[in-house]
């Protein structure tokens, strides 16, 4: 069947045996692809109820259908495990060019068992597969790995997915880098699983071609979408701005969190003038540095903007930032110099760490250092007031580097904060475990639900509401009856984009989602599947991905948000006032899990599992 | 007439790969950037450009060639090759100043770039416009209209 290699290679490090297996056209069909895949091969492979950073986990990578071809933004990838910091489906959705590598070298999907002896990293050369010793390796960041890797193999066709320190030392929120720069999204902890299998980095050189069933329809269609983002008639803000360009809209409609949640309004700030909140916008960094754009493969868009540090003192740093990195490191931390965020950036990313959680749990340490729960003396001399960025760089080594102050919070605001105690967990934003990305959810009602009912922990990426809540066209500060569905269909719909693997910012691109995925993945299986399938595929990998969570333990409390979200309403704005009550939260959670066929527990029913076509899966967790 | 040749504007380039992609699609029916004639180079942070044969005027590769199975078209400035006598010793990638000549991994012969009979089939793909087809004469024109406008906005500040 074109689009797949039908092939799932299969890797032991404690033995250091590897297999190949067959994928079934079924389970293809079935599932689609990338996420689809891991999440089956995880529930399928790793038992439940095993500790995440131990050898029983499984790291699964898989990309999707339309990777190595010239559909708009195809370069995606899936890393799914059990996650050290939620303790359910732990996912992490990457971009650039080690996809396409891994699918030229003939295979969908990776399945990593156990754990090697000693520091390793694997090479995949097409059918070859090498455990290499990387003992050289430890210690080094993700950049320096990935290209001390190409050059000792000597081959820029190399692609390298590592991690760095932080991943070795275990920070629960560790991130895989790959491809130097261009892998965003870090989330749930992935390289600390990786780390430890002691597993440094895996290499991959593809050399096959990846062939479809329509070539020339395909090539057409795919230059009518290249013209429409050349013409500007969409992807503008992105191509142009970046996320940054949608943050400030963000921003200046009172939706960004400000020192730990504590404001959103970014002009009563004391330190800010208008001036700087000015700055921080691409407009101005492109005035100000050189600037310039770069993109992931098959990705006309192109919505990397690396900016280039020329004076102050982190002059000579290059590095993209963006909107996530610029609350997490920056608002959040009470920090309004630009090149300080950009460094920051820089520094999770050498380091191999999520920019949205060491951002949080940082913040959340600035607020105990401010209420005095946490002094000079835990901090180890640092001065962690609000604001303070020469604290900000010093506190992301010690937490990468599991120094000081920095061992506790590399365990994640969650854990840290049941250690510190004093009532710091009221103000621990996060939900399952996972740190908040930047919305204010006690104003933004629809996105506060899909924090807090996401299978990996708070998440703007499964449901991504707060578009259409700060544009207006749902109730941002009123939850009504129904937009529990809009929720749950902008789940299914997105869990779409994460079985095709293709990016989210490419949802302008579309006059219809779901038909004309159908017809590209026609274009390239030559197997017809309608737009209707294709809904009932993100629905059926959500249940999916539910029912893992069910089996590690699931219940509904666990679909929580953190205490301030309820105790302390929004203090200033346009958005003043605003809070959840716990009645209006489980009226919420009511219309979801109604919304989305289960019981009120929140439990997938039988029915609804096997009219999803998962059957082994309703004898098992469906009531 | 002096000849043309596909130019990638570094400024514009992005690195996406589409180029190498629809080439080795049009030339040998899929995806692939080892059968691509055009490829493209990253050098991080954000240096970004693509490069393919410039059908240079008294070209390295057809003079290195231990076998005469290059030849230059005299009317295009094309390189042709005579498969028949080629026998993928890489001699010519060698040779050649930009890397614009590659060994095709299964025929183990060389490819490079023939402008698509006169219609280089990468270019209306390219999502940022970055490529096109000029004369040595179009592109210092290019630079000239550049140079002169950074200059003028010099001396007018």
């Amino acid at each position: 069947m074109y689009g797949y290699s039908e092939r799932m290679l299969i890797v032991d490090l404690t033995s250091e045996k590897t297999k190949t297996e067959a994928i079934s056209e079924a389970f293809c069909k079935k599932f689609l692809g990338g996420n689809g895949f891991s999440i089956s091969l995880l529930y399928e492979h790793q038992k439940p109820g095993i500790d995440p950073l131990s050898p029983d986990n499984v790291l699964v990578f898989a990309v999707g259908p339309f990777c190595g071809t010239v559909i708009p933004t195809s370069a995606k990838y899936v890393v799914q495990a059990k996650s050290p910091l939620t303790g359910f489906q732990g996912k992490s959705v990457g971009s650039s060019f080690w996809s396409l590598a891994f699918r030229r070298a003939g295979y969908d999907a990776l399945l990593i068992k156990g754990r090697a002896k000693k520091p390793t990293y694997l090479f995949i050369d097409d059918d070859i597969i090498e455990f290499r010793d990387a003992k050289e390796l430890w210690g080094k960041d993700c950049w320096e790995t990935d290209r001390i890797i190409r050059d000792t193999i000597g081959d820029d066709n190399v692609r390298v997915a590592a991690i760095g320190p932080a991943g070795e030392n275990l920070v629960r929120f560790a991130s895989i880098v790959s491809d130097h720069h261009h892998e965003d999204d870090g989330r749930t902890g992935m390289g600390a699983v990786m780390g430890s299998k002691q597993l440094k980095a895996v290499a991959v050189r593809g050399s096959k071609t990846v062939e479809v069933a329509k070539l020339n329809e395909l090539l057409d269609l795919c230059r009518e979408y290249y013209e429409k983002v050349i013409k500007g008639l969409t992807s503008t803000v992105m191509r142009e701005l970046g996320t940054i360009g949608t943050g400030m809209e963000y921003l200046s409609n009172y939706a960004t969190p400000i020192r730990n949640f504590q404001s959103t309004d970014p002009f009563k700030e004391s330190t800010p003038t208008s001036e700087d909140i000015r700055k921080t916008s691409t407009e101005w960094m492109r005035e100000q540095y050189i600037h310039k754009s770069s993109a992931c493969a098959s990705c006309p868009i192109g919505c990397d903007h690396i900016d280039f540090i020329r004076v102050g003192p982190y002059k000579g740093v290059a590095y993209k930032i963006e909107y996530q990195g610029l609350y997490a490191l920056g608002t959040n931390c009470g920090i309004w110099y630009l090149p300080a965020i950009v460094k920051a950036g820089e520094l999770c990313d050498t380091l191999g760490m999520d920019v949205i959680s060491t951002g949080v749990v940082i913040a959340w340490a600035m607020e105990c250092f401010e209420k005095g729960i946490l002094t000079l003396k835990d901090t180890g001399g640092i001065d962690l007031t609000f604001g303070n960025h020469e604290a900000l760089m010093e506190i992301i080594l010690k937490i990468a580097h599991r120094g000081g102050l920095g061992d506790i919070l590399a365990e994640g605001v969650k854990r840290a904060s049941e250690k510190i105690g004093k009532g710091s967990e009221k103000f621990a934003m996060h939900s399952k475990g996972l740190e908040f990305p930047g919305f204010d959810v006690r104003g933004l009602k629809a996105t506060a639900l899909s924090f807090a009912v996401s299978t990996r922990g708070a998440d703007h990426m499964s449901a991504a509401v707060f578009g259409p809540e700060i544009r207006g066209r749902i109730n941002r500060f009123k939850f009504e009856k129904g937009q529990g569905k809009f929720v749950a269909e902008k789940e299914n719909n997105l869990t779409l984009y994460d079985l095709l693997m293709t990016c989210r910012f490419s949802g302008d691109l579309w006059m219809n989602v779901y038909s004309d995925l159908a017809h590209l993945y026609t274009l390239v299986t030559g197997t017809p599947l309608s737009a209707e399938e294709m809904r009932n595929a993100g629905e059926r990998v959500w249940n999916m991905e539910k029912a893992y969570n069910i089996r590690e333990g699931w219940t509904r409390k666990d679909d929580s948000l953190p205490p301030r979200v309820f105790n302390d309403p929004i203090p200033d704005s346009d958005a003043k006032g605003s809070r959840l009550t716990k009645e209006e939260f489980d009226f919420m959670l009511d219309d979801y899990y109604a919304a989305r066929g289960w019981t009120r527990d929140g439990m997938p029913t039988k029915k609804k599992l096997i009219e999803l076509e998962l059957n082994d899966v309703a004898k098992e967790v469906g009531v | 007439m002096q000849r043309k040749f596909v130019v990638s504007d570094s400024e514009k380039c992005i690195g996406c790969q589409i180029c190498e992609h629809v080439c080795s699609a049009v030339k040998e029916g899929g995806f692939n950037p080892l059968l691509s004639r055009i490829r493209t180079v990253r050098i991080e942070p954000a240096f970004n450009i693509s490069m393919s044969c410039r059908l240079c005027e008294d070209p390295t590769c057809v003079k290195s060639c231990p076998r005469k199975a290059l030849s230059r078209d005299e009317k295009t400035g094309i390189i042709i090759l005579n498969e028949e006598k080629c026998n993928g010793c890489a001699w010519c990638i060698e040779t050649c100043e930009f890397g614009a000549i590659t060994l095709h991994p299964v025929k183990k012969t060389i490819i490079v770039c023939d402008l698509c009979d006169g219609d280089p089939k990468c270019l209306p793909y390219c999502p940022t416009e970055a490529l096109s087809l000029k004369t040595p004469e179009e592109i210092s024109q290019k630079t000239r209209k550049k140079a002169i406008t950074t200059l003028v906005k010099g001396i007018s500040e």
